[in-house]
């Protein structure tokens, strides 16, 4: 009797789970109730404990934001952008170049064009799509590989032009400008979050976290700046999922399924991939900017590939392709893998007193011949953070030879306007596997990898079902095609090669 | 099927790239001619010229050496490994370690020269290492660090590639991208990160070159020597014998080369092994010659290296030695119009996605000889 009641609350969880707003806030909410209680081993106070969750607020919305447009290119279109860093750099700097006043003011400053912030901001967006544009133009023609590899050098160039001291102080028509070389640019233009500070509201808002948590002015205001940046960033997860479930994100879809078989149904693929590609990059510059632009300042340093690895692994852990994995993906990555050592290292530093380390690794290892880890343990501990990148890599290694797909990367998103979920047993009559809407999608391209070629009658049925409203379609496809999902997952990889085979099929 | 809109666009992506290629052509004659200029004119020391180019020969040379093993598991395996960079610098690590023991034995304890001297005082120039008082401790550095890497390889393709084999190229693209990231700081938590010396100094020779010197040192020497003999070494296995003819086998065909019983489990180990060694003595080289060693040289290498794979071609080794050479000089060579240095790798990048519009074949036209 009990049983069956518990299988129904279970089976209302899960329904109840399959909501995505569910899903990222159990996620966030588990996140930010483990750093709480963190806080509280660590002896924070509340405004400490609260300050720690605004500031994972900070990074987890950052790197949601580029994450995001990052599975616009990859996870969408099946673009290898491997130098995100880059354009995030670009974004910042021409911002900051644009805001800074023309006077230096101060002796190791450079001039700037002294615009207002909105102006500069949309320059430096502007700025970072453009340079998606330079690249993608000449670019898209080349195999993922060495679009990959092109995108990266592209960063680098980026990244040592901004520190060259040949850029640290130019004139470009007749303006002064410079990217202040590898000492970088120091922010001596008013907080651009100014526009809402100054607001008459804002100061009941400092008197109430003050009452709330005992927040100064200062954190008051670096809490609403996270709170801005949440904003966008649901602002940003709302044009994507828009622009993924519109006719033109089906259109990245197939392309990133089977690019030939998109072109023979007369979409000129080149130039889908050039927009998206200019929109991703956009949409990175937007978060370089919003990243750093309140800070004193900027180093070429900021800008290391380093950057596209953390957003890379994101991606992957919540799954390439869903716009809520790529949120989930950057939650858990930076609760676990970027501010988790960290705080794991102060947590074991509270609870546990460690002795000093050996200088050297010599001095770690060579005790154990007399069977003492000891010092290897505290050397361990000492250099926790350098070891925090290693568990980073290991985390990508285990994570693509366990989980390629991530959490949620198993949703097949398909092509089509129509669901593809419930199949009438009716076989098919003559319609053809492309037929039946505008879209290019019809039937067939999402599952045309996982599917054998010769299983016609399924294809054929697909163009013939009734159109249903296309928001619930994820996720009728996430349970309905458990079956087929197993298998995608493991033929996945083959997507993104040239398998010229699939397209024979599609064309009839 | 070849639609009207097919050869359409396959005629205007054509004259994209002619077009590319005539701007290409009308800045190398530019330079040519601005060179020439220079040089009768006197504004461009003929000395100068010769030092940048012999910079960028030795420099070429390491790439060159290390791009063979990229080379050869981009054919291979069939994916771009981004680890490979951090290989060469644990091949230098780990060769160093081996010169430090024998050089240093009873000057300083077994850890802290295995450790190539982690802490400051007691480091190669306080130890006298060089090729001319130290010739055995350095010859023993590259054997060590050749077969170390190659065995470090096979590991490290052990426990990252080895389970996903069937995997497609860009799932383990992204997977070398991690392996790489776990190298780099795993040699650094054992190695510690601080940049050091390695050499003492050697005689140098200076060379008249009509109106200046260039000058060549030992080290030098010993490096053009080093990776001659080694590239000859890899012509002659992959010409000469049943391991080389496998390998060329399976970049042509893995299926076929399958069906034919080729071992391609053993030629898989063997290229790590080969790709492996050959990046552990070039950054045994690299440390050699510049005489310093951190740990993120090779990492920085990478992307050179790969301009100069994928000038030379992706998949022929002698593509990548003439890629490794041309992208060294004109590095240097870029010098005279780009003073400073800063340009230099720019120089390189900007080469590398030309060739790729222009070429993508690269200049051996993509023929794999290995």
């Amino acid at each position: 009797m009990s049983s069956t009641a518990n299988a129904d609350r279970r089976t209302q969880l899960e329904s109840l789970w399959e909501h995505d707003a569910v899903k990222i806030i159990a996620v966030i909410g588990a996140i930010y109730i483990v750093y709480a209680l963190i806080g509280l081993i660590l002896g924070y106070s509340l405004d400490g404990i609260v300050n720690t969750l605004r500031r994972m607020t900070y990074l987890i919305a950052v790197y949601g934001m580029v994450t995001l447009a990052l599975n616009l290119h990859w996870g969408y279109t099946g673009l290898f952008n491997i130098g995100v860093a880059g354009f995030m750099a670009i974004g910042l700097y021409v911002t900051m170049m644009l805001a800074k006043p023309a006077d230096p003011g101060g002796a190791a400053q450079y001039a700037g064009l002294g615009l207002p912030m909105p102006i500069a901001i949309i320059g430096g967006v502007v700025a970072a799509g453009l340079a998606g544009l330079v690249v993608a133009l000449p670019a898209l023609r080349l195999r993922a590989d060495y679009f990959a590899i092109t995108t990266i050098a592209f960063a680098e160039i980026v990244r040592l032009g901004i520190t060259s001291d040949a850029l640290q102080q130019f004139t470009i028509l007749g303006a002064e400008l410079g990217t202040g070389g590898g000492r970088g640019l120091i922010r001596n233009y008013d907080d651009p979050m100014n526009v809402i500070f100054q607001l008459e509201i804002f100061s009941s808002f400092v008197d109430l976290t003050n009452s709330l948590f005992g927040f100064g002015p200062t954190q008051a205001r670096a809490l609403a700046y996270s709170i801005v940046l949440v904003i966008v960033l649901a602002g940003i997860y709302w044009l994507i999922q828009r622009t993924s479930r519109s006719p033109f994100g089906r259109v990245l879809k197939a392309i990133r399924e089977d690019e030939e078989a998109a072109q023979s149904l007369g979409k000129d693929t080149n130039m889908f991939k050039i927009k998206v590609f200019v929109l991703g990059c956009a949409l990175m510059g937007l978060a370089g900017i919003l990243w750093r632009f309140r800070r004193t300042g900027v180093t070429p340093e900021a800008f290391r590939p380093h950057v596209t690895f953390y957003i890379w692994i994101a991606l992957i852990i919540g799954g390439a392709g869903s716009n809520t994995g790529s949120i989930l993906g950057s939650g858990l990555f930076v609760a676990v893998l970027f501010e988790g050592p960290q705080y794991l290292r102060r947590v074991i530093d509270q609870l546990v007193a460690i002795g000093d380390a050996p200088n050297t690794f010599a001095g770690a290892v060579g005790p154990l011949l007399s069977a003492n880890p000891v010092p290897l343990v505290r050397y361990t501990f000492a250099e926790f953070l350098t070891l925090q990148f290693v568990i980073m890599g290991v985390a990508l290694i285990l994570l693509m030879q366990r989980r390629p797909d991530g959490l949620l990367g198993h949703r097949e998103e398909t092509a089509a306007a129509i669901p593809l979920g419930a199949r009438p047993s009716a076989a098919g009559g003559g319609s053809g596997g492309g037929g039946g809407s505008d879209s290019v999608s019809g039937g067939g391209f999402a599952h045309s990898q996982t599917r054998d070629q010769n299983d016609d009658s399924d294809q054929q049925t697909d163009g013939g079902i009734d159109a249903e409203t296309v928001g619930t379609q994820a996720d009728t496809n996430d349970r309905s095609e458990d079956s087929e999902s197993s298998q995608g997952s493991e033929s996945s990889d083959n997507t993104y090669q040239t398998d010229d085979s699939t397209t024979d099929g599609e064309t009839q | 099927m070849s639609t009207v809109d097919d050869v359409v666009t396959r005629g205007r992506s054509l004259s994209t790239e002619q077009l590319l290629l005539i701007a290409v052509g009308i800045g190398v004659v530019l330079l040519v001619g601005d060179l020439i200029l220079g040089v009768l004119d006197g504004s461009y020391s003929i000395s100068r010229i010769g030092r940048y180019v012999t910079e960028g020969v030795l420099y070429g040379l390491i790439m060159g050496l290390a791009g063979i093993g990229l080379s050869m598991t981009y054919s291979i395996l069939n994916f771009a490994n981004f680890a490979h960079g951090d290989t060469i610098t644990a091949g230098a690590f780990i060769g160093w370690g081996g010169t430090y023991l024998i050089a240093g034995w009873g000057a300083a304890g077994l850890g802290h020269l295995a450790l190539v001297g982690p802490q400051r005082g007691l480091g190669g120039p306080q130890l006298g290492i060089s090729i001319t008082s130290t010739p055995v401790a350095i010859f023993a550095g590259l054997l060590l660090a050749g077969v170390g890497t190659a065995l470090f390889a096979v590991l490290i393709d052990r426990l990252a590639y080895k389970p996903m084999r069937g995997a497609g190229g860009i799932p383990l693209l992204i997977t070398s991208i991690g392996v790489a990231f776990a190298l780099r700081y795993l040699i650094t938590f054992v190695y510690s990160s601080q940049s050091r010396g390695t050499t003492a100094s050697v005689p140098s020779a200076d060379l008249l070159l009509v109106d200046g010197y260039v000058s060549l040192d030992a080290h030098d020497g010993t490096l053009i020597a080093a990776a001659v003999v080694l590239m000859l070494g890899v012509h002659l296995m992959l010409q000469r014998t049943k391991l080389g003819k496998a390998m060329r086998a399976m970049s042509d065909n893995k299926d076929l080369a399958l069906v034919t019983g080729i071992p391609t489990e053993r030629v898989i180990r063997w290229t790590w092994m080969i790709g492996g060694g050959l990046a552990g003595s070039a950054g045994y080289l690299m440390v050699l010659w510049t005489g310093t060693i951190d740990w993120q040289f090779g990492w920085l290498l990478l992307l050179l290296i790969f301009a100069a794979v994928i000038l030379g071609g992706i998949g022929s080794i002698y593509g990548a030695i003439v890629g490794g050479l041309v992208i060294g000089i004109s590095m240097h060579m870029s010098m005279i119009w780009l003073p400073g240095g800063d340009f230099t790798t720019i120089t390189a990048f900007l080469m590398m996605i030309l060739v790729l519009l222009i070429r993508p074949a690269g200049l051996f036209g993509g023929k794999t000889t290995a």
